[in-house]
């Protein structure tokens, strides 16, 4: 059954956290991953590369730079589970 | 009556004889790179790992820091350089199209007429060179090979780049491949993904160039796409390496990765679960990501240093612009 956007924001901040240290609860929708939780470009690879075995989706390397913010990859990971 | 031809008669095994390092003599900070790219010492040692890159200065060949490598190996493996059946030399900073680096460093060494070629597969050079080392060797076709990976990287970049240029080295590593008693290479697991052909390339030809449409043509690459391919594509390819290789990575005594990048090297690390009692080379810190001359230079800085010692099993893995990837387990010598 397909996750509702509060899941795979839920999800997703467990992955940030994983990858950076980060407090879940700063990940939010409307934050920018690189602007305001300073996660560098290989960071956030890491971070799709594990979302895609989390959620079941893929996430090719041309639809990366399009997730600027965490809304960006809710929708998508949303829309295409 | 047909005459029956003579085909060479096979040895059963080979292995990594010895091996010969030569770097560039220039110590270069992150200091010294981080003006033009708008960064800082901090910021390239967090994303990179990088301390100090080593490059060679003006007067300092590419040959020159292959013969000094390649001289090194010859003398550890105790051989004379006139029983060299072939020198094969991994480069991508050789800088003729022709004749072949191979040619003149066999001349140089004391091994003319071996045959010499040079191998254009990038950061997979060394690797790509040992497996065909191994099968020259193991087909009864030479008796021991040289091969050599080298590169003078700083002769093509530029250092406004961001993307590739400030991580890396010159330098020149030299292995002797020759008959064994016991197995000393595995299979090879070595390819290709040429649909990822732009992932690590040339900001130009050399058409371009000469046409007067493009400035000197540099390295560059897209540096999200080579991190999840080196990282997890080149996870599935080292295990396939102790698959073929018959061998657990508990059996490893080091992990040789192409040295890219420290953040490379510890995911790739990390993904192929590896103990504790395996040493993972981190010669990037000092060095610098070399190409095709990376593996053996951290190999040889293992064997130095006493991090590793010789009869060990390594996994070495490179993987770089093509794409191309080569690995194989190796009996440290």
């Amino acid at each position: 059954m397909a996750l509702s956007k509060d899941e795979v924001l839920a999800g997703l901040a467990e992955l940030v956290n994983e990858e950076t240290g980060l407090a879940a609860d700063a990940v939010q929708l409307d934050k920018s991953f690189s602007e305001d939780l300073d996660i560098d470009s290989i960071s956030m690879m890491t971070i799709v590369v594990n979302a895609e075995d989390k959620f079941g989706v893929k996430i090719p390397d041309e639809e990366v730079k399009n997730l600027i913010t965490v809304a960006d990859a809710v929708n998508y990971i949303a829309d295409n589970q | 009556m047909t005459a029956t031809l003579n085909q060479y008669e096979a040895v059963k095994f080979s292995r990594i004889y010895s091996l010969g390092a030569a770097r560039g003599d220039l110590v270069v900070t992150n200091d010294d790179v981080a003006g033009p790219i708008d960064s800082s010492d901090e910021w390239i040692r967090q994303r990179t790992g990088i301390v100090t890159r080593r490059r060679a200065s003006k007067d300092r060949s590419l040959m020159d820091m292959a013969v000094e490598a390649s001289n090194e190996a010859i003398k550890n493996a105790g051989i004379d350089p006139q029983e060299i059946g072939a020198v094969i030399f991994s480069t991508i900073t050789h800088p003729f199209q022709t004749p072949s680096a191979a040619t003149l460093l066999a001349d140089k060494i004391g091994a003319n007429p071996a045959p010499a070629y040079d191998v254009s597969a990038a950061c997979a050079g060394y690797c790509y060179g040992i497996a065909q080392a191994d099968a020259l060797v193991r087909s009864g076709m030479a008796k021991y090979v040289l091969v050599v990976g080298g590169e003078k990287l700083s002769d093509f970049i530029d250092p406004t780049d961001r993307s590739i240029s400030f991580l890396l080295g010159d330098g020149a590593g030299a292995a002797i491949v020759g008959p064994s008693e016991i197995p000393g290479i595995s299979p090879s697991v070595w390819g290709s993904d040429g649909s990822k052909w732009e992932a690590v390339s040339m900001t130009s030809s050399l058409l371009d160039f000469r046409d007067g449409s493009a400035s000197w043509p540099t390295l560059h690459q897209e540096g999200q796409t080579v991190f999840r391919w080196a990282v997890w594509e080149m996870a599935k390819v080292a295990k396939q390496a102790l698959e073929v290789a018959g061998v657990k990575a508990e059996d490893l005594s080091a992990l040789v990765t192409h040295q890219a990048n420290i953040r490379i090297i510890d995911e790739l690390a990390k993904q192929l679960d590896l103990p504790e009692s395996v040493v993972v080379a981190k010669d990037i810190i000092n060095t610098g990501n070399t190409s095709a001359a990376s593996i053996p230079l951290a190999m040889h800085d293992l064997l130095t240093s006493g991090a590793v010692k010789s009869g060990g099993l390594a996994l070495e893995i490179g993987f770089g612009a093509g794409l191309a990837f080569g690995a194989q387990v190796v009996v440290l010598p």
